[in-house]
């Protein structure tokens, strides 16, 4: 094995694992909010490493690679923070209140306007 | 090297099927939006991964007008749901 195969493996590895705890905050998290925190944060460096890490591995044969997989990547990283903003900004202004789960009495009233809406909100 | 993509490719349909599981299921459209933006940006590492293993260079360019159309799909839904649109 060459070093670019080791170094390209080594990110294509780290990527995927990403990408698989991206998946998982998904499917896991209670919340849209904190759904969109771990299904998008962890996915674009997920996508970011898979990526990069194919450009690493072609260089020795063509290094033409990389230079598409960087076009690919900076894409992936001004697009999808983008996208999460949008969202999160969309589902605040048609007021989805986070899922509260503290003890403290504060939050009571907050509390009980959150049950009410996710109650209601069933699009 | 074979090994590291076959391990790779398992995390990531593992990821895959995760998140379709939310799309499938999710209470609201919001939660059915994020799955949806989620499962475009693993298909993109995935498409760029397939176009190592099968050495075909054009699945790149498939791949950026993917991550394109997903990322313009995401923002129009989001501003549907917002109620501008």
């Amino acid at each position: 094995m060459s070093i670019f195969e080791i170094i390209g493996g080594i990110f294509i590895l780290l990527g995927s694992l990403f990408l698989f705890l991206g998946g998982l905050g998904i499917f896991r998290m209670p919340d849209i909010y904190n759904r969109l925190q771990a299904g998008t944060k962890a996915t674009t460096l997920g996508a970011m490493s898979v990526i990069f890490g194919v450009g690493i591995l072609q260089l020795e044969d063509n290094w033409t690679w990389i230079l598409k997989a960087m076009i690919i990547l900076i894409f992936i990283a001004y697009s999808n923070p983008i996208s999460s903003h949008a969202l999160a900004r969309a589902m605040y202004k048609a007021k989805r209140y986070p899922y509260i789960k503290s003890t403290d009495e504060n939050m009571d009233a907050y509390r009980e306007i959150s049950d009410n809406q996710n109650k209601e909100e069933k699009l | 090297m074979t090994y590291i993509i076959y391990i790779a490719m398992f995390f990531m349909i593992v990821g895959l099927t995760l998140s379709a599981f939310r799309f499938v299921k999710g209470p609201t459209a919001g939660d059915r939006t994020v799955a949806l933006d989620t499962l475009t940006i693993i298909i993109v590492a995935g498409l760029v991964l397939l176009s190592y293993v099968f050495d075909r260079f054009i699945y790149m360019d498939v791949a950026l007008v993917y991550a394109v159309l997903g990322f313009i799909g995401v923002i129009v839904i989001a501003r549907y749901l917002e109620g501008a649109l």
